[in-house]
Order: structure tokens, then sequence, then C-alpha cells
């Protein structure tokens, strides 16, 4: 239909090229040596020492934050994705289930007292979360981790858009069957959903493990941090060292942004559909 | 999408049928056609997640607003009830006014450049055939990236001894020095800020171009000869509901969260250093134990985010009628 036009690529080059650039100069620098990157800047080609500075990241005790190894804020970092998307997926697909396929006092208020939390981020009630976490005694707990950013409502949304696609000749084939409403969600709506499923997982392990601020507040115990708190200790022991250790902070933050950017690179065709069809 | 997100209720009801259908649980609108009739089973389906939401989003924000009438003692005894006065002390502090006049120019900048930079390469990687997969692959894969981790790398490149971007700034004779000097601080936050969400709007942009049937898209080529016209006579409207919806969603992201990156940046050291509302409330909860200031500041932005939300739904539901 159209010729091929080098001014178009140009474009899409640089456009890449600002994008990834500083990714790949993170992954080549972390394999070189602090000295090295104090010197001589970042690099876009591997060094020697990458071997060394990555197992001293990932098993090295007190490295940078005392008591932690990589190793384990990875752990965390994996139990805080993995959790909160089951934990969320489990969650939202019943209230949403509830929400479409019964009909029972009160179910339009409740309907917006849940959708109203859609209304106010996390960011913006953080102080009173905070009093409220340690009133219930959850600070340092995976519980209290993941729990609470299970409150927003946008699975709950996706999966009642979706819901409301489903035929409803579904549901009057099953009750002529017999089928009970769990029957029905367990044996129907939940294998019906498995592509819908895996889209809000890949999103929803993103998003729980990119979290920076809730970890930050909830976790004072070293052995609860995750990769992202990490992050934030490596630069509170950065102030005062002579040459800090470039090489090392970058090790800690392409082991953060290495799963997330696997996942979304794999599953890519389901993580745009699942992005772009559920968040309108 | 054939239906609206939020069940819009028709315009001729009363007050008094609309209380009584919520009582009873008919809407005007319900959900399917067929529903199961049991008083208790969808009760057992929702508790969860609504023990979830009044524990964790609906006592928290209570207390956000009760908290915002009162002066806590900072050495934690008691509270004393003061009003309105946390709001008029934030309200009236030049202080917190500038960080509000930061905020905007911050979302004004960086709403302005993620959205045309997405949207250039969303049309470029739409009109190219050879390696389109390739360019998709490699502009989505930095969606995935944190923003703390964001903040990091972006730190290195503007640091005072290794920093490429320091380097860059200094050939044209010019001293670079991010987390001193308050613009220099400011343009580190917005390239990074920016960097970090392209990715997000070139997938949206990218999508709503694919979505443009063929048979529009050849007729276009017919009518206008010039790419430019037709870029804005055909291209643009047609990605108008996109361009809307991301628009708020960028908003959204420059405020709330864009967090990590302005804390990795400015490390608690607020002197002189810009920084978000949203920020501040952090800054002066946690580390300035002002509770009933830093309430007062996050009723504030709520009412802030609530605009926001009603105008994206606002916009849902006519994309919805026109669409």
């Amino acid at each position: 239909m159209q010729k091929i036009k080098p001014f178009d690529h140009l474009i899409l080059i640089l456009g890449v090229l600002f994008l990834c650039a500083p990714v790949v100069m993170a992954l080549m620098s972390s394999t070189h040596a602090a000295i090295d990157i104090h010197s001589n800047g970042l690099s876009l080609l591997p060094g020697g020492n990458g071997i060394e500075t990555y197992t001293k990241v990932l098993t090295h005790r007190g490295g940078f934050t005392g008591d932690v190894t990589g190793l384990l804020m990875l752990r965390n970092s994996l139990i805080m994705g993995l959790g909160f998307a089951v934990g969320k997926i489990a969650l939202s697909m019943m209230a949403a289930y509830a929400l479409v396929y019964f009909r029972f006092r009160f179910a339009t208020l409740l309907f917006w007292a849940i959708f109203a939390t859609l209304l106010l981020p996390l960011e913006v009630r953080i102080m009173p979360s905070y009093q409220v976490m340690s009133e219930l005694h959850l600070l340092n707990t995976y519980t209290g981790l993941i729990v609470p950013l299970l409150a927003s409502a946008t699975g709950t949304f996706f999966f009642r858009q979706f819901f409301r696609s489903v035929p409803d000749e579904l549901l009057e084939a099953a009750r002529i069957d017999g089928a009970g409403p769990v029957k029905f969600f367990i044996d129907i709506l939940v294998p019906l959903s498995k592509t819908m499923m895996a889209a809000i997982f890949i999103i929803m392990f993103i998003y729980g493990w990119n979290q920076y601020l809730w970890p930050l507040l909830m976790t004072t115990d070293e052995s609860f941090y995750t990769l992202m708190r990490g992050i934030k200790s490596i630069l509170q022991v950065w102030v005062g060292s002579q040459i800090p250790d470039y090489n090392e902070a970058f090790a800690l933050a392409v082991l953060a942004m290495v799963p997330p950017v696997a996942v979304v690179v794999i599953f890519q065709r389901m993580f745009i559909k699942g992005l772009t069809e559920s968040d309108k | 999408m054939t239906d609206t997100p939020l069940n819009m209720v028709e315009a001729d009801q009363t007050l008094v049928t609309r209380l009584r259908a919520w009582w009873s649980g008919e809407t005007a609108n319900p959900a399917k056609r067929v529903q199961f009739d049991r008083p208790l089973t969808p009760w057992l389906f929702l508790l969860p997640q609504l023990a979830v939401v009044v524990i964790f989003f609906y006592w928290p924000s209570v207390q956000a607003v009760t908290s915002s009438f009162y002066l806590e003692d900072p050495f934690g005894f008691g509270a004393t009830f003061v009003g309105m006065e946390n709001y008029a002390d934030a309200l009236n502090s030049s202080e917190y006014l500038g960080t509000a006049a930061f905020t905007a120019f911050f979302c004004v900048v960086v709403t302005t450049l993620a959205l045309g930079i997405g949207l250039l390469m969303a049309v470029k990687a739409d009109k190219v055939i050879r390696g389109a997969e390739s360019y998709k692959t490699l502009l989505i894969s930095v969606y995935a990236i944190a923003p703390p981790v964001a903040g990091l790398i972006g730190m290195m490149f503007f640091d005072m001894h290794m920093g490429p971007l320091k380097d860059l700034a200094a050939f044209f004779g010019y001293d670079l020095k991010v987390g001193i000097n308050y613009w220099d601080t400011a343009t580190a936050l917005i390239v990074i800020a920016v960097w970090k969400q392209i990715p997000y709007n070139f997938i949206f942009f990218l999508s709503g171009l694919q979505s443009v049937p063929v048979s529009v898209r050849e007729a276009a080529l017919i009518d206008a000869q010039s790419g430019w016209r037709r870029f804005w006579d055909i291209t643009l409207p047609l990605l108008a509901p996109t361009a809307f919806f991301l628009l708020v969603i960028n908003i959204t992201y420059t405020m709330f969260d864009t967090f990590p990156i302005i804390d990795v940046i400015v490390k608690d050291k607020p002197a002189n250093n810009p920084m978000t509302l949203v920020y501040k409330v952090y800054l002066d909860g946690f580390k300035g134990n002002d509770i009933g200031g830093s309430s007062a500041q996050s009723v504030i932005l709520m009412g802030v985010v609530a605009l926001l939300t009603v105008l994206q739904f606002r916009f849902l539901e006519r994309r919805v009628h026109y669409g």
C-alpha cells in the first residue's frame, strides 16, 4: 500500500534509542567494577566483573542493607507480585460474579461502595492507612504488604465488563441442567475466563512487583524487604562513601527489572490485549 | 464495548423509585436478563472484597477526613479539635501553593511530552511494515520497568561524577546540578517521568490506530494526498477518544505514580527541590509528623482526584453513545 520511508524508520530508531539505551547501559555497566564506572562513566559494552558483582549482590549478607541478601529480596518481590495477582483475581472474580449474576437487596449500593475505591489511589491516604495497619498489628507481615493493595476495584471492574459480555444463554442452559450458582461459577464461568484471567494476571503481577511506596511504609524489618525497598536502602547508604557502589546499584536495578520486562515481552500479545481492552 | 461502565440509571426516575429499586435489588438496567435469585449466596461471594474495601479503604479514608480537623500533639498526648485550621494553614502557606504550582506545571509538561512522543512513535510504527514487531517489542518493554528503577537509572545519568547527561550539558557550557539547583532537578524529573510513560501511551495509540478499518484508510489515501492532511482530518479525530482517555491517565500518573521517581531523585531532602503535592503529603505526615496538616492535604487531593474520575466517567459515557 505504501512504500518504505527511511524517515519513519529514523524516528522509530531514535525513539527506541531514547527508551532502550538507558536500560542497556544499566545492564552493561552492572558488569564493570565501581572504580571503572567512576572514572570512565557508563558503558555500552560488557565488562569482566559481572559474575563477581551479581554473586555479591545476590548472596552477600550486609551488602548494602546490613542483613538482607538479593536472593531474599527477590523472593519477597516474587511473593508480593504473585500474591497480589492471585489475590486480586480471586477476590475480584467472586465480587464481579455476585454483582452480575445475582438479584439481591442492596446490589446497587454495594456496587457503588466497591467502585468508589477507584476514586482514591493509595498515595492519597497513606498516612491514615499506615495508622490503621499499625493498629491491626500488620506492619512487617506479608498480609500487610499484599491485602490492603487489593482494596482497589480495578480487577472487579475488568471482570464485571467481561461477565456482562458472556452470552445469557449459558446461564439459561446451565439452569435447565440443574446447576446451582457455585457449580455454574466453577464449572462454566472460570474456564471461560481463562484468557481474561491470564491477561489480568500479567498486569497485576507487574503492578505488585513494582510497588514502592507501600512496602516502604509497611516494612521496617529487613527480612521483608522487596527489591524496590532495597533500591531505597542502597541510596541511603550512598551518602558519604567515597566511590559509591555504582555496579551493585545497577545490578540491583537489573534484578528488579528483568522479571517484569521478561513477562511483558514473552506474553506481549496477551498483555496488550488485557491492557487495552480492560482499562477502557 | 457496548455498555456504559457504570450502570447509568435513566434520568426520568425519581429518587423514591430509585431507592425502592435499591432496596429490592432491581435495577432499571440489570446486568443479565436471567439472574440467580438467592438471598445469601451473593453475599458470600462479595464478602472477601467487601471486607478488604471496608477495612483498608473506608476506615482510613474516614480517618483522613476526621484527623484533618484535629491538631495532633507532636508527643502523642491527644489531639485538639481545630476545625478548618489545617485547611486554612495549607492553603495560605506559600510553600504549599508553590508545590501546587509545580505539580500543575509538571502535569502539563509531562503529559504533553509523553502523549506527543507516544503518538509520534505509534503513527510511525503503524506505517512501517518491515520490522514493525521488533520496534513494538522494544518500545513496550520499557513499560514494565518500575518507577523507582527508572528513577535510579535516571539518577545515574544525571550523576555529578559519571552521568553522561551531565557531560553533555558541560559540553554546551552548562553546569547541571541535579539535587541542588531547582530547575535542574525539575528537568531531571520531567525527563525520567516522560521516559517511563511513553510506552504506555504508545501501546494505546497503536492499538487505537490499528482498529481503524482498512476501508477508511484506503478511502483516506485516495481523498487526501498529503500525509499531514490525512493525519489531521482523519487519523486524529478517530484517535480522539483514546487521546482523551490517555490524557486523564497521564495526569493521574504524573500526580501519583511519579512518587518513587521523586523519592529517588530528591531523597527526603526537600530543601530547594521541586516536588509534587503527593510527595508533600508524605513528607509532612511521615517526616514532619504533622498528621492533621498531612490529612488536610490528603482530603484536598481526594477532591482533585474525584473530579478527575468523574470527568473520566463522563467521557466514557459519551464515548459509548457516539463512539
